[in-house]
């Protein structure tokens, strides 16, 4: 990705971030006004003027100036971040502190402060995804509605209700209490994880927007890393995940922008520098006595990684790590994928079984993966019926086009309906 | 070669666009300008005007801007060079403005010499 394709939306989270520290989180909305503010004038005499030399500068200094106005005009009627309180109230201090809150340390711990507040436990997960997306991401009300899928007027009321709660905080998350930071960062982590899924499963050519929650997710995540109190060896582990999963984005698609199977994917498309870099993540994540889930499901893609070909996997290898995690985090997504690796070891018999034994199925009924896996085991023993049915049933919980393309061309390869399943034609006439 | 001033006027409200959108429409304008310059259409390239302002005159002697509707305001003026009013018409039609509700006033420079 061309860094400076993206340019304003990532100046517009880092703005926000730097904004929402000087003014205090209840007043959210006018750090954004000023965000606002700042790329209407970019706009307006970059265009005649060219871009400047240093476009993040300009705009960090546009944005300085006018917060300064602000709180020299506003300083006595309203009430700014109550954490910085006196320091705003004197001229003597006021420049310095903002001056200060532009500088590049503390623009990366403003960033950090705005993603643990947005992590609020009185958001719901999928609204936080969401607020990251808009307030540190710079993707606006539509943009957020079209990375994950929702209509724009639905998105707009849970940002809304989300940017309230926020607000009503009082408080930005406090870096400086350790004990907190620790508490929070896994919240912190399972979001960054869920908006780089959101992106991977969904990355498409109809929305290419998609795909750039991966690089997002991945950009807030080496935040984390920058950070000595964040860049913990679960950060480290989530960071080697995402690098194993970001390598294989190119060979997610063939040629024709169709989904492939990760045992079908041509693995020269893999990008070796991203492999390189997950396992040097993954050799930092081993420090300490934790095992997270992040650290086992980078395993798994880190042996992936390591097979040439899908033949050459170390099938054996995957499968006891798929046994440590459901130990660590059962679930039965988990049992689900384990069950897809005991197939490719043993025979999609073997997978058939693995399935009917997953504690609480029953939540894998809104799964579109759960049927395709069944699909491919039927398909896989010559079942076509059954396979077709499965298929059929992936088919109506799909997601996205490219999930409703994928599973199509796996029902064509289940060939015509065999005579006896065929229904009376005389009905449908 | 004849002098045209492009007067942009009334673009849509900039404050609705995403920074992407933003950033978007600026690389249009970039675009549309190189282009014009390639072709040697681009006397100069002028200057963006700010929205706030004073009308002086009439029946208020001053009156503090916005003093028009929005879609009359001029964000920015150029000095174009074409052929005759045809053609700087027709290039004022490329302009990115247009895409988003704006207008572009092309009046002719009266020359000097008749």
């Amino acid at each position: 990705m061309d860094p400076a394709e993206h340019l304003f939306r990532q100046e517009a989270g880092r703005l926000t971030a730097i904004l929402t520290r000087l003014f205090g989180v209840h007043n959210l909305a006018l750090a954004e006004d000023v965000v606002q503010d700042a790329f209407c004038r970019a706009l307006e005499t970059w265009k005649f003027h060219g871009m400047p030399k240093n476009p993040s500068a300009w705009l960090m200094t546009t944005a300085k100036n006018r917060a300064l106005e602000i709180l020299r005009r506003e300083g006595t009627a309203r009430k700014f971040a109550p954490e910085l309180g006196r320091f705003l109230e004197s001229e003597w201090t006021l420049a310095p502190v903002v001056q200060e809150h532009f500088e590049t340390a503390s623009i990366q711990d403003d960033q950090l402060r705005m993603m643990f507040s947005c992590v609020h436990p009185g958001i719901p997960e999928e609204a936080q995804l969401a607020l990251i997306l808009h307030l540190l991401c710079g993707f606006s009300v539509e943009e957020t509605a079209a990375a994950f899928l929702k209509k724009a007027s639905a998105m707009e009321k849970r940002i809304g209700r989300a940017k309230k709660t926020l607000a009503g905080s009082r408080h930005l998350f406090d870096l400086t209490g350790a004990g907190d930071v620790a508490q929070r960062l896994p919240a912190v982590l399972r979001a960054l994880y869920l908006l780089f899924n959101e992106g991977y499963h969904g990355a498409s050519a109809e929305s290419p927007v998609r795909g750039d929650l991966c690089a997002e997710a991945r950009r807030l995540v080496s935040l984390l890393l920058d950070n000595p109190q964040t860049s913990t060896p679960a950060a480290h582990a989530l960071s080697a995940l995402l690098c194993f999963l970001a390598a294989r984005l190119p060979g997610r698609l063939d040629a024709t922008g169709n989904l492939t199977l990760l045992v079908d994917q041509d693995r020269s498309t893999w990008d070796r520098t991203l492999i390189a870099e997950g396992r040097r993540q993954l050799e930092l994540s081993a420090s300490g006595s934790d095992v997270t889930p992040y650290h086992l499901e980078a395993a798994i893609a880190d042996v992936h990684a390591q097979a040439a070909r899908s033949d050459d996997t170390d099938w054996n290898g995957i499968i006891a790590l798929y046994d440590t995690l459901m130990k660590i985090q059962p679930s039965p997504v988990v049992a689900l994928n384990r069950a897809v690796a005991l197939a490719q070891r043993d025979g999609p018999g073997r997978g058939l079984e693995a399935i009917a034994l997953i504690d609480n199925r029953k939540r894998l009924a809104r799964y579109p993966f759960y049927f395709a896996a069944m699909g491919e085991f039927e398909l896989g023993l010559a079942r076509r019926d059954e396979a077709r049915e499965h298929f059929r049933a992936a088919l109506a919980l799909a997601r996205s086009p490219m999930e409703r393309r994928f599973l199509e061309g796996r029902i064509r390869e289940c060939g015509d309906v065999s005579p006896r399943r065929r229904a009376d034609p005389a009905k449908g006439a | 070669m004849s002098e045209f001033v492009f007067l942009y006027r009334g673009e849509g409200d900039m404050r609705k666009l995403s920074p992407q959108e933003a950033q978007q429409s600026m690389q249009k304008w970039m675009a549309w300008f190189k282009e014009l310059e390639k072709k040697g259409h681009l006397k100069s390239i002028g200057q963006p005007l700010e929205r706030e302002g004073k009308v002086v005159g009439g029946k208020k002697p001053v009156t503090d801007g916005p003093y028009a509707e929005t879609k009359d305001i001029i964000g920015g003026y150029s000095l174009i060079e074409a052929r005759n009013l045809d053609e700087a018409a027709e290039l004022a039609a490329g302009c990115p403005g247009i895409q988003r509700g704006g207008l572009v006033e092309v009046r002719p420079v009266m020359p000097l010499n008749v």
